[in-house]
């Protein structure tokens, strides 16, 4: 399974390498987001900071849609299902290796829009450990039920504007975890987050699980 | 048989009905701080639980499909009947919810966990429809639909435990505590909420028996239409071949 999973994340993180989509679409697109949600909220730098943190992370969630689209696209071409199948792909390493694919591309993009949040929103930050743990357990909570729901409306017509529907609902614990952890970071001291880091490490568990679990049942109905 | 309990359960639910909306109206005095809203205890609490048994059911008949040595076309039927009643009776539940609020606490809306739980619950399973129509086989339908129901179902709790961390004004549980009695529902009001929930209860299960039923006849047409329809071309090729 394992073997397996390393072999997708590498051959997806090799085609993005190459075919550059990311670098070019997706975080030009999280950028432009994070600077909207300034434009909207105003020039005053206490507000900015005060929202640095939600605007992040809805600009996060909407690059989401992007990288798990591209992610599945890669699996769309001609015959590349059937000779995955054919050569014995694991269903749980598949899903493993997609889901550390588009979890390590949106750490880059969380990279990018903390730096944004930072040098434009006057986003602080004083615990940094909390921003590097929260990030990655978010991270896992994202690409593995992204990764899930966007086999599961790969075939449809209509997957860019059903993708949202059924995943944005699913991810708002994680979406108000993670800001509450980043809010958290931003002061010295005060904030609890200890409930807010095991809704993130639950949400990762339990999804991962989730996704070795169905994969292979998500595959065979597409 | 068959129909007889569906029969008998659409009758029970249509007599506790009307019992309620009697004792809820005419007969049971409107409350002391709530005066006549207190009337939507009778509506908006069984409905919940109704919400609930749905997805619920929905959660439990879509493991059972998934299972392959127990994957039965009546179970994606079940969970399609359960969800469809759920979603509805949610939307109800937002509704008389919102309707008691603006009187009693002053705003339709508020981002209490249990209203904002209930409202994303309400959206997810939405999705489960929506991916229902993506087309496909009938058992592609089936394995997406369960798979979403039972994402959407374990998201619950998670729900649950974030948005109560994250906001919370809601009143406590009005029936769900020990000893109906020390709470502030009392006498006839007590005995009309409990025959709320039987009815809406009864009323939830002769829906999803009339929905699977509907499901059943729908494939079963599928499946003798497409059965007459290679008939009448195997005939018609039988007729060419006789001519020629």
């Amino acid at each position: 399974m394992l073997r397996d999973a390393w072999a997708i994340m590498t051959k997806d993180l090799r085609i993005e390498m190459r075919a550059r989509v990311g670098l070019w679409q997706v975080l030009p697109f999280a950028a432009i987001s994070l600077i909207l949600f300034s434009f909207a909220l105003g020039p005053k730098a206490s507000t900015l900071a005060q929202g640095a943190a939600g605007m992040t992370w809805v600009g996060v969630l909407f690059a989401t849609f992007l990288v798990v689209g591209r992610s599945q696209s890669l699996e769309m071409g001609t015959g590349v299902s059937e000779a995955q199948r054919l050569a014995g792909v694991d269903p749980a390493g598949m899903f493993l290796g997609k889901t550390a694919a588009v979890g390590i591309q949106l750490l880059a993009i969380e990279l990018l829009l903390g730096l944004g949040a930072k040098l434009l929103l006057h986003f602080a930050i004083e615990r940094f450990w909390i921003l590097i743990v929260s990030s990655i357990l978010a991270t896992i909570g994202l690409a593995a039920v992204g990764t899930l729901y966007g086999a599961l409306v790969a075939g449809a017509r209509a997957r860019e504007t059903l993708l949202p529907m059924l995943v944005l609902p699913v991810l708002i614990p994680v979406l108000i975890s993670a800001v509450r952890c980043w809010q958290a970071a931003s002061v010295s001291s005060g904030l609890a987050i200890g409930e807010w880091l095991s809704i993130l490490a639950t949400f990762a568990v339990v999804y991962l699980a989730a996704g070795i679990l169905l994969y292979g049942q998500v595959q065979e109905s597409q | 048989m068959k129909r007889h309990g569906l029969t008998i359960t659409g009758a029970i639910s249509a007599v506790t009905l009307v019992l309620t909306a009697i004792l809820g109206i005419a007969i049971t005095p409107p409350d002391v701080t709530q005066k006549e809203y207190a009337r939507f205890l009778y509506l908006h609490p069984p409905m919940a639980w109704v919400a609930y048994l749905a997805f619920g059911v929905a959660a439990l008949s879509s493991i059972l499909y998934l299972w392959p040595r127990t994957r039965r076309p009546f179970f994606d039927y079940l969970a399609l009947a359960s969800v469809e009643s759920g979603v509805l009776f949610t939307g109800l539940v937002l509704a008389t919810g919102s309707m008691w609020a603006e009187p009693v606490w002053g705003t339709y809306w508020v981002w209490d966990a249990r209203l904002t739980a209930t409202a994303l619950m309400f959206v997810m399973f939405l999705g489960y429809l929506a991916i229902r129509r993506m087309g496909g086989t009938a058992e592609q339908i089936a394995r997406r639909g369960a798979i979403v129901a039972l994402i959407s179902s374990i998201n619950v709790p998670i729900v649950h435990f974030s948005v109560l961390w994250w906001n919370t004004l809601h009143q406590g549980p009005s029936v769900l505590t020990p000893g109906l009695s020390s709470q502030g529902v009392h006498g006839a009001m007590a005995w009309t909420m409990l025959l709320s929930f039987v009815a809406f209860t009864t009323l939830f299960v002769w829906m999803i028996l009339r929905r699977i039923r509907l499901e059943q006849l729908r494939s079963g047409v599928g499946v003798g239409v497409l059965d007459a329809a290679i008939a009448a071309r195997v005939a018609e090729g039988d007729a060419v071949e006789v001519s020629a």
